[in-house]
Parts: structure tokens; C-alpha cells; sequence
């Protein structure tokens, strides 16, 4: 009861947090987009390339969050940005590269070679090939890389309260250090269902953004 | 010996019962192929399926060498019966040799004697044992696949297999590389065999009985001749095809359908003589032998030569040949082929046993016809 | 037979041998980098000479650090293959594929928010951070082990049954080695994430590394908080590896894409 009456009465702090927490894991998974499509796309092009760096990205992603967040703490200080948003952001841009990466090369890749070839003899350059053909049909693929990467840096975010990076985390380190279960139980909950309900968002996200044509195929 | 006592099996679907087999008896001697033949659906493989009770049948008996299937536990049922379906089912975690040993495994026997007998199995189609034991299914091409999934069904020596399409899945060519095989270990073998297939030219090959099949009823159960011959109404025979004339020149050999009594020419043979023969036996060409029998040339009967010709310098070269052993089809294309009006039946020695004509053949195919 | 020996050429000559090459040249590529960075970095700083007085607790520590998930990752291997098993299983079936809907949001939920809920409902100390941990590595191997004995064809299953196995031989000799693969990915997945989590459990009171990591960041202590953030990276890289070797090694090649 009293966990029912802390959550309303703090809806407002709540909301705030939970903005924090999506404007974190959106930011970087954004720039991680950016990075991680294009580099996903490159290494289809080399067996070896795509050997390393999906090697390094899997190593990567094993670094437990708050041990990346303390590697980080001496690299970013000497620029000021030891703790905070910036480490977190930084955090989830990287480790978003695995699954962003993994998906679109083995999207890219997976891609029947006919419909490559009968692009390619209908006078596609590679760009058109790309643009028309191959990226919608990996935007599936991709879309649920991009979804694995959002919802895991949703936990991770939770933990980046721990270098002051604010979000629903804070709900759970003040309800941990005050001995508060109306803190923690608020915290846990709304971390919770924030996951849940961005997955669902962006499943819906990837349905609209997937042709179709490819329905069938994609409804898992 | 395989028999099928009315047997049914009724379906219920959401749309109401579906009679997939509908009262179906038959009897099938021991160490015979009887090939299920029939469109897709039309309870062939249901049929198949009910005789090592994967589908028990709604109503019916089956008898196995005499024994009701019902009062056998079925899991004791299904080792003692051979069973090869069409996704051959190797199963992938397991070598080569494993596979092969499966059902002798789960009889528990000696597990030296039945990594033997894998080997000597695996010889029998072909493959060599000491290179594929040890290896993994997907370390097999698809016609290796195949025999090692045919050589499995064998490894307890069931006096029964029952083949699902088993050879449904590999290209054409090796398809009948596979076929001739298994007819040759067969020969040896004599297993009791149920074999599905849809299609009509592997029926007439395999089968020594085809029971054709259309929505779950028996049309005809006869050996593939009987049917060709006679089909028993109007779906049996459209779905023999119009041609089906032509696919009973496979069930003929050679030896039945050769003219023996014919007279056969020398190299050092008056032409006179060549003449004479070719008149009084009215074909176009007279077949010329060496010494040993062996067909050398043939004489055709406007070769025009001066009276002491020998048939030797007129004779053109013989340009085929048939086995006595082959089948009819084999020996018509070849006469098509080569423009051989009249064609030299050999043996193995290659000596001249015979002489094949159009009228020959045609005659062989209304004789059979007549024996039914 | 002339097919046999052809393909035989060709199989001798399968690629097995060239990706093994290939498949251990990259991680030996990758670690020479990185003890390149971290050799330069040891000779210019005099940061590891601090990190090491902590090296009484990074061993004490260390050990529970193990232990905790030695504890939760093998009792979520224990029950997480048998509850997917009997999930796969016919008779379960309209159950399961609801349940799996279930476990796939749970799997959504944040680790850090399983720990405070189980801190909520079981105090602190080892009992919650195990439990805690053990619900965060179960979902993967029981999707995985779910999904996997799925997985295994029909065609399969029909001629093993065919041939005369009980269901349990089906189970045991056809179903379980051809799911192998796909479990041991499962373990794989969940192990890393128990691993990764397992210095949160440091905040409910159960010890290990991630005591250096919280309590250096709070003191602004740097070597601390390597101390325990070094050991607690290198844990984690090692146990996957592991994983990964033994997944390589123990499944069967017949059925092991790897090899």
C-alpha cells in the first residue's frame, strides 16, 4: 500500500526520471545506428574483416556494464566526462555495436544471391542495390538487432546511476542505500515496465517498417 | 508374406470424418516389391504407415507372415520391419556406422558384430567402409545419404521393409543408379517390401505387384505387365497415360521377344548366297558373323556386286548391338537410334544369339498380352 | 562406385580445417592488440603497482565473485534444461507457447530490477543475489533449450519412431544431441549475462568484485575501482570463451556448424 502511495505521489519525479533513461539509451543507440549499419554492410565485403570485428564487438558486450563504466571513468576524466551522461551514453553506444552489427551482416549476407544477381543484371549500381533491395530486406533483421540493443541498455542505463547518469536507476540506488523498499520496488517496476513497453513500441516500429511483401516471412 | 485384411482409416478433421483408407485387402507373397501407386492424398502412404502402426487403422487386420500386427507391441513391431522414408531421416548426430546400427542397438546385439556387419553393408552399395564409418551425414553426398539410409533399414535383416518414397528425393540419373542396385541386393535379399511411390515409370521397374490407388480405395492390384496390359477402368488407365504400351516394352527382355530361328551369314559367303537368305527370310538386312558367332556386319539387299562377290566386301559394319538380358525399351531406342530395321542379340561372349524386329517386338507384346 | 570416391575428395578437402585456422587466428589477432595497449600501459603508469595492494581482495573477493555465480549459473543449468525439455514435450504444448510469451517479456526486465525485487522479497545477502542472478540466467536456457528440441525435424523424429524407439529413446538418443547446439548457445547467452550481473550483487549485500567497483567509484578511489573492474572484465571474456570452447568441443561434429 504504501509502495501504490509513494508512486502516485511522485509520478511527476518518475516521469522525469523515465525521460532521462529513454533520452540515454535513444541518443546512443541512435549514433550507434549510424555507426553500426554501415559497418554491419562494409564487412560483407571481407570474410576476414567480419571475423575481427564481429570478435571484438562479442568480447565487448561480455564486459559486465559497471566494469565498462569503471574503465571508462580514468579515460574520460582527464576531458572532464568521468561520470555522468557521457560515460553512460558511451556505455551503450558500444555496446550496441554487437547486435546492430551482427544482424545487418548476417541480413546483408543472407540475402538470396538470385534476387542480387537479378538486381545487378537489370543495371543496379552497388548503391541502388543496397538502397532498394538489400537493406529492405534486412530491415527485419536489423530492426530486431536494433530492439535487442535498446532493451539491454535499458538494464544497462539502470546501472549508470550508480556514475551519476541519472534515470530509473536512481530509484533503485537511493531504495538500496536508505534500506527504502517503496524506492526500490518504484524503481524495479518502472524499469521494468519501460523495457517492456519500448519492446512492444518497437516491434510495432519494425512491423510498419517492414515491407509488405516480407510479412510472411518476418512474423516469427 | 504381407496380407491386408478391409483395411480403413477414418480421419476426423474439422470438415467431418475423411475415409483416407477405405476398405483396402491385398496379399502380398514373401520376398515380392509391391509398390503403392497413386496421386498425392490418395491414402497410399496412410496405407503404408498403418502396416508398422505409426497410424493405427480404424478398422481392419494386417497379417505379417501370418501374425496380427495388433497383438504385437508395437514398438517390438517397428525393429522387426525395415522402414526408409523419403527425407532418408539419417539422424545427424550420429556417424555413418551408428546410423546403420541403430535398430541392432536398441536390440542390444553385440555391438562388434553389428559395426561388422555395418561395414559389410556398406560395401554392398559401393562405399568403402574404412573411409565412411567414421563419417557424419552431412559429410555425405545425397546418393550416399540415400544407400546408407536404405542399408540402415537392412542392418537387422528384417524379413519386411517398408520404403516411403525413398528414392524420391535424389536427381534423376542416380536415381536409377540407386534403383538398379537395390533390384541387384534385392535379388539376393528377397525381402517382403512395400514401396510408395507417384511415380509410374519407378513402379514398373521395382514392382513385382503395383496396387494403384485413388482416394483412399484400391483400383487394381496386379504386376505391373497384367496392369499395363489390362487396366481395370478408366482411372487406372488415364493414370497409366496413354503411352502405356511403351512403358510394358521395360517388362520385356530381349530373350523372350528375339527371333532364334533365322539364318545367319559368313564373310566368305558367296553374295548368291547372302541374296537368298535375305529373300526368303524378307528382312532388309542379313546379319554376317565371324568365326567365334560374333556379329560383324550386316548385308543389305540392294547391294549390287558382281557374281563372285563375297558377302565379307559388301557388308556394311554393324553399327549396335543388344544384350539378351536387356529390356525391350532399351533394345527399340537403339534400333530408333541407329536405323537398325533388324538388330544382333548377343550374349555375354558377345556371340549372336538372335535377331530383333519391329514386327518381333510387336508380336512379343501381343503374346504377353494373350499369356494374362 | 565413382560417385563415392568423388565426393569423398570433396569432403576431405571441406573447409573444416581452414575455418579452424581462421576461427583462432582472429581471437589471437585481437589479444595481441590488446596486450600491446595493455604493455604500453604498464610501462607508463605506475597504476598497476597501486591496483596490485588490493590483491588480498581481489582473491577474497575473486572467490565469491565465482562462487556466486558458479552457484546461480549451475542451478539455472539444472532446472532451466528441464523445464524447457518438458515445455517441448506434445503434451504441454498449448501451455508453453504462452508461457513462452511470458518469458520473453521477463527477459526484457533489467537485472538490476530482478535484484532489487528479490532483495525486496528475500533481504539481502547470498540467498536473494543467488536467486536474483539464477532468475536472470534461467529465460535463456529455457527458451533456447525450448527452442531447440523444437527445432529438431519431424522427419527425424518419424523415422526414429519408425525404426522402433520408445519416447524416450527418441528423447535421449534423437531429440536431446540434435538440440545440443542450440542449448549450448543458450548457456552460453545466460552465463554471460549471470557473469555480467554477478558484480550487482554486491549492492543487496552478497559481496564479491563489484564491492571494489561500487566502493571505488563512491570514494573516487581509481585503483580500487580497477581492482575490481579488471578482474571482473577478464572473468567474464574467460567464461565465455570457455563456453564457447567447450560447445565446440562437446557437440557432436555431425551436428556442430562450428565444425
Amino acid at each position: 500500500m504504501d509502495i501504490i502511495w509513494f508512486m502516485t505521489g511522485n509520478l511527476g519525479l518518475i516521469g522525469e526520471h523515465a525521460l532521462r533513461h529513454v533520452s540515454i539509451v535513444f541518443v546512443a543507440v541512435g549514433i550507434a545506428v549510424v555507426t553500426a549499419v554501415p559497418i554491419g554492410i562494409a564487412i560483407t565485403q571481407s570474410k576476414a574483416a567480419a571475423d575481427v570485428v564481429l570478435y571484438f564487438a562479442s568480447m565487448m558486450i561480455t564486459v559486465p556494464s559497471i566494469a565498462l563504466f569503471g574503465l571508462m571513468i580514468p579515460l574520460l576524466s582527464p576531458i572532464g566526462y568521468g561520470i555522468g551522461y557521457v560515460p553512460a551514453v558511451i556505455a551503450v553506444i558500444l555496446y550496441s555495436q554487437l547486435p546492430i552489427i551482427r544482424n545487418t551482416y548476417t541480413a546483408i549476407s543472407n540475402v538470396d544471391p538470385a534476387l542480387r544477381e537479378a538486381a545487378v543484371g537489370m543495371g543496379m549500381s552497388t548503391f541502388q542495390r543496397l538502397r532498394q533491395v538489400e537493406i529492405p530486406l534486412a530491415i527485419p533483421v536489423i530492426m530486431t538487432g536494433i530492439r535487442t540493443a535498446v532493451v539491454m541498455n535499458i538494464g544497462v542505463t539502470a546501472i549508470a546511476a550508480y556514475i551519476g547518469a541519472g534515470g530509473l536507476g536512481t530509484f533503485i540506488s537511493r531504495g538500496i542505500s536508505q534500506s527504502d523498499p517503496r524506492q526500490l520496488v518504484t524503481g524495479a517496476v518502472s524499469v521494468s515496465l519501460l523495457a517492456i513497453a519500448i519492446d512492444l513500441i518497437l516491434l510495432l516500429v519494425q512491423k510498419l517498417l517492414t515491407s509488405k511483401g516480407l510479412v510472411e516471412e518476418s512474423r516469427q | 508374406m504381407i496380407r491386408l485384411e478391409h483395411l480403413t482409416k477414418v480421419f476426423n478433421t474439422p470438415n467431418g470424418p475423411v475415409r483416407a483408407v477405405d476398405d483396402v485387402s491385398l496379399e502380398l507373397p514373401e520376398g515380392e516389391i509391391c509398390v503403392l501407386l497413386g496421386p498425392s492424398g490418395c491414402g497410399k502412404t496412410t496405407s503404408m504407415k498403418m502396416i508398422n502402426r505409426l497410424i493405427e487403422p480404424t478398422s481392419g487386420k494386417i497379417y505379417i507372415n501370418g501374425r496380427d500386427t495388433d497383438a504385437t507391441d508395437p514398438i517390438q513391431l517397428r525393429r522387426s520391419i525395415g522402414y526408409v522414408i523419403q527425407q532418408i531421416g539419417l539422424f545427424p548426430n550420429k556417424t555413418v556406422a551408428d546410423n546403420i546400427c541403430v535398430v541392432p542397438d536398441l536390440l542390444g546385439w553385440d555391438r562388434k558384430k553389428t559395426r561388422a556387419r555395418a561395414a559389410e553393408l556398406l560395401e554392398l552399395v559401393g562405399m568403402d567402409p574404412a573411409a565412411f564409418m567414421g563419417r557424419y551425414p552431412k559429410e555425405l553426398s545425397g546418393g550416399q545419404q540415400q544407400r546408407v539410409g536404405v542399408i540402415r533399414a537392412l542392418a537387422a535383416d528384417p524379413p519386411v521393409m517398408l520404403m516411403d518414397e525413398p528414392f524420391g528425393a535424389i536427381d534423376p540419373i542416380n536415381r536409377e543408379v540407386i534403383q538398379d542396385e537395390f533390384l541387384r541386393m534385392q535379388q539376393a535379399l528377397r525381402k517382403t517390401i512395400i514401396f510408395v511411390s507417384h511415380d509410374l515409370d519407378e513402379a514398373v521397374k521395382m514392382a513385382d505387384k503395383i496396387a494403384i490407388f485413388r482416394s483412399g480405395r484400391l483400383e487394381q492390384f496386379a504386376s505391373p505387365d497384367r496392369l499395363l496390359a489390362n487396366p481395370a477402368n478408366s482411372f487406372v488407365e488415364s493414370f497409366l497415360g496413354s503411352d502405356r504400351a511403351l512403358k510394358r516394352l521395360r517388362l520385356v527382355r530381349v530373350a523372350e521377344a528375339m527371333l532364334t530361328e533365322f539364318d545367319a551369314l559368313r564373310g566368305d559367303d558367296p553374295h548368291a548366297r547372302g541374296k537368298v537368305v535375305l529373300e526368303e527370310s524378307g528382312l532388309p538386312f542379313a546379319i554376317v558373323v565371324d568365326e567365334n558367332g560374333r556379329p560383324t556386319g550386316c548385308l543389305a539387299g540392294n547391294a549390287e556386286a558382281g557374281v563372285d562377290a563375297k558377302v565379307g566386301d559388301l557388308a556394311r559394319p554393324v553399327r549396335a548391338t543388344i544384350s539378351t538380358d536387356a529390356d525391350l525399351r532399351l533394345a527399340v531406342a537403339s534400333m530408333f537410334a541407329q536405323d537398325m530395321p533388324v538388330l544382333p542379340c548377343v550374349d555375354d561372349g558377345g556371340r549372336l544369339k538372335g535377331i530383333l524386329t519391329y514386327r518381333s517386338v510387336v508380336k512379343s507384346l501381343a503374346s504377353a498380352e494373350a499369356r494374362e | 562406385m565413382s560417385e563415392a570416391t568423388t565426393a569423398s575428395v570433396q569432403v576431405q578437402k571441406s573447409p573444416a580445417s581452414a575455418r579452424w585456422v581462421t576461427s583462432i587466428r582472429t581471437p589471437v589477432l585481437v589479444w595481441l592488440v590488446i596486450a600491446l595497449a595493455v604493455a604500453i600501459w604498464i610501462s607508463l603508469s605506475d597504476m598497476p603497482a597501486e591496483i596490485l595492494t588490493y590483491r588480498e581482495d581481489i582473491i577474497y573477493l575473486g572467490g565469491q565473485h565465482v562462487e556466486l555465480v558458479a552457484w546461480s549459473g549451475g542451478l539455472a543449468i539444472l532446472t532451466g534444461v528441464p523445464i524447457g525439455a518438458l515445455l517441448s514435450r506434445p503434451a504441454f504444448q498449448r501451455v508453453s507457447e504462452a508461457l513462452l510469451q511470458g518469458f520473453n517479456v521477463g527477459a526484457t526486465i533489467p537485472t538490476l530490477a530482478i535484484l532489487a525485487l528479490s532483495m525486496t522479497l528475500l533481504g539481502i545477502g547470498t540467498v536473494p543475489a543467488v536467486f536474483g542472478l539464477w532468475a536472470a540466467t534461467l529465460l535463456p536456457i529455457v527458451r533456447n533449450t525450448y527452442a531447440g528440441l523444437r527445432a529438431v525435424p519431424q522427419h527425424l523424429i518419424e523415422a526414429a519412431c519408425g525404426m522402433g524407439m520408445t519416447p524416450a529413446q527418441m528423447f535421449w538418443r534423437v531429440e536431446l544431441p540434435n538440440a545440443l547446439f542450440v542449448i549450448f548457445g543458450g548457456v552460453r547467452t545466460a552465463l554471460a549475462i549471470c557473469v555480467g550481473s554477478a558484480p550487482l550483487v554486491f549492492l543487496i549485500g552478497a559481496g564479491g568484485l563489484g564491492e571494489l567497483i561500487f566502493t571505488g567509484i563512491a570514494l573516487d578511489e581509481l585503483p580500487m575501482m580497477l581492482a575490481g573492474a579488471i578482474p571482473t572484465a577478464l572473468l567474464a571474456v574467460v567464461t565465455d570463451f570457455t563456453v564457447g570452447r567447450l560447445q565446440y568441443y562437446l557437440v557432436p561434429r555431425g551436428i556442430n556448424p562450428l565444425r
